[in-house]
């Protein structure tokens, strides 16, 4: 059993930050609090469609030149369209993998980015089962 | 005109753990109770083999093992993440929705030219498969009672999973066939008394007289036969606070000393205690019982329950673990071998409905912030974070969920890995 304090990450979490468009000046009421915009949420700011974004955790090193890091949480969103040049999560044997979607004419690849690692090929004519679209990634710096 | 689509997950419990597994694709699945006793869902694949919904899994070991059925256990949380999504979905297409299922909903698609209805539905169909992973069937009819049986027929004959039944053609076509046990609401209990009025199928029951119906099975039975005809007689239902809470779970292993019996009926109490909470309700009745495992022939048997009604209504835990541990000395005999224990809580009353009390004083409640408190700990850093003393530590009693795939959507540590 652990006894609980409140830690101050668990604080900073809940606090959300009121966008000031000019200093405060201290000591009278600044006329610029009348034009205090919404707090900023991060949520929406990163996700579009709640109920198709799906968060997701890459491993490995074969996305690091998208700057895809080991470890790294990857924000998925399924509503969207998989166009060329997209990073995606795409269904490869079974497995899934997230890759750059490139489609020259017909011709569908899954590229890495990371020379070690070649190109996924697609047969003639075989689309990519596309399970979503990758629209941010998170990666921790501490 | 009235119009009313039900739209179905097709095998939800499979096609869920098929979104994140996609070498489940094509695999028979069965899903497993809580405890991991019994299948309670099966993929078409798992179907085709003959295995039978409810069936004890020991008795399909060897079907198992000669197709390699993948087998999960119960994963509760992923499956109500990925329902949540679903309806979220949906509620796109129509304003006027009633979940009334984990994975079932009915929409008043009204306002939709008759034309575009199936491309309308073609639409939410897809979006629903592409933003959620899950595919649906999409009954359309005039009544819920009809869109419930063109759901039936979309499920099992067609490729596009939709059917639309409003024409009296589809209506004759299809009624004629289907038996009255299979039309929502009838069951197995008035199909027999039917049967015994030589109504055995959907279109006799419709074509009968509404008012001999009405004097065998009540105005229930009419509105049915009403709703057979295309009157819809049956609206959307808002969403109403139950009226009683249930928790109960059966133990891993057969249980004899009191102690863990006590300390797993203080969690089914927290639990059903955190649900009175959410849906701003106080308990005025406690029931608690006590169950042995009747398959077991050789065992004594002993079934008991205990009910304790409280002076003024509360929703707060600590009343309520005190209540049930009394109750469970009232029923808890020594030398028996345990099965399963449980909780109802009954007599709810809406937090803002409460009724005065001469003697008490209703305003001196410390408990009320504290539970809020619990509860909101609870649910930002995971179930059970905090939870009392009498819900022990060590939890030998817990039940068996050993094949759960990850909790994907709602666990920071257990979402899906991709290389």
């Amino acid at each position: 059993m652990t006894a609980i304090t409140p830690n101050t990450s668990e604080i900073a979490r809940q606090c959300s930050f009121p966008l000031f468009l000019c200093h405060v000046a201290a000591g009278f009421p600044s006329p610029a609090d009348d034009y205090i915009e919404g707090p900023l949420d991060l949520n929406e700011h990163v996700i579009k469609h709640p109920s198709a974004t799906y968060f997701v955790r890459a491993s490995g090193d074969s996305m690091n030149g998208a700057g895809i890091f080991n470890g790294d949480l990857l924000i998925v969103d399924r509503s969207l369209e998989p166009i060329h040049g997209k990073v995606v999560i795409a269904e490869v044997d079974g497995q899934l993998t997230v890759k750059r979607l490139s489609k020259l004419k017909d011709h569908f690849s899954l590229q890495s980015e990371n020379a070690s690692y070649p190109p996924i090929e697609l047969q003639e004519g075989n689309e990519v089962v596309v399970w979503g679209v990758v629209t941010h990634v998170l990666h921790n710096l501490l | 005109m009235k119009v009313f689509a039900l739209v179905d997950c097709n095998n939800f419990y499979a096609s869920c753990e098929r979104v994140f597994d996609p070498r489940l694709k094509r695999h028979a699945i069965v899903i497993l109770s809580n405890n991991d006793g019994c299948i309670v869902a099966r993929s078409n694949e798992a179907k085709a083999l003959g295995i039978p919904m409810g069936g004890p899994l020991f008795e399909q070991k060897a079907i198992i093992k000669k197709h390699n059925v993948a087998v999960f256990s119960s994963n509760y949380q992923l499956y109500g993440d990925m329902s949540q999504r679903v309806m979220d979905s949906l509620r796109l297409y129509s304003p006027d929705m009633e979940v009334y299922s984990i994975d079932e909903a009915f929409l008043r698609l009204d306002h939709l030219q008759p034309r575009n209805l199936y491309e309308y539905c073609k639409t939410m169909r897809a979006k629903v498969l592409q933003w959620t992973g899950i595919p649906v069937s999409i009954g359309i009819g005039p009544s819920k009672v009809l869109a419930k049986v063109a759901n039936h027929v979309a499920k099992k004959q067609r490729d596009d999973g939709i059917f639309d039944i409003r024409s009296q053609q589809a209506q004759d076509e299809i009624l004629k066939t289907l038996n009255v046990d299979k039309i929502w609401g009838v069951a197995g209990r008035w199909s027999e008394r039917l049967r015994l009025m030589g109504i055995s199928k959907a279109s006799e029951l419709r074509d009968a007289s509404p008012t001999i119906i009405r004097k065998h099975l009540s105005v229930v039975g009419e509105r049915i036969l009403r709703e057979l005809r295309g009157q819809s007689c049956l609206d959307l239902e808002e969403i109403q606070p139950r009226k009683s809470i249930m928790s109960s779970k059966s133990f891993g292993n057969l249980l004899t000393k009191k102690g863990p019996i006590e300390e797993a009926l203080a969690n089914y109490a927290a639990r059903a205690c955190e649900k009175l909470r959410k849906q701003n309700s106080q308990a005025q009745r406690v029931y608690v019982f006590v169950e042995t495992n009747g398959f077991r022939e050789i065992d004594r048997q002993y079934n008991n329950g205990f009910t304790y009604t409280l002076t003024i209504p509360t929703s707060d835990t600590r009343s309520i673990l005190e209540v049930a541990k009394f109750c469970l000395s009232k029923i808890y005999k020594h030398g028996y071998r345990y099965k399963k224990t449980g909780i109802m809580l009954m007599d709810l009353t809406s937090v803002s409905l409460e009724q005065k009390q001469l003697f008490v004083d209703l305003n001196h409640r410390p408990g009320d912030p504290l539970m809020g408190i619990v509860d909101r700990i609870n649910q930002d850093h995971g179930p059970d974070t905090l939870f009392f003393g009498a819900q022990g530590v060590t939890r030998e009693w817990k039940m068996r969920c050993g094949l759960r795939s990850p909790r994907y959507t709602t666990q920071w540590d257990e979402l899906l890995a991709v290389s």
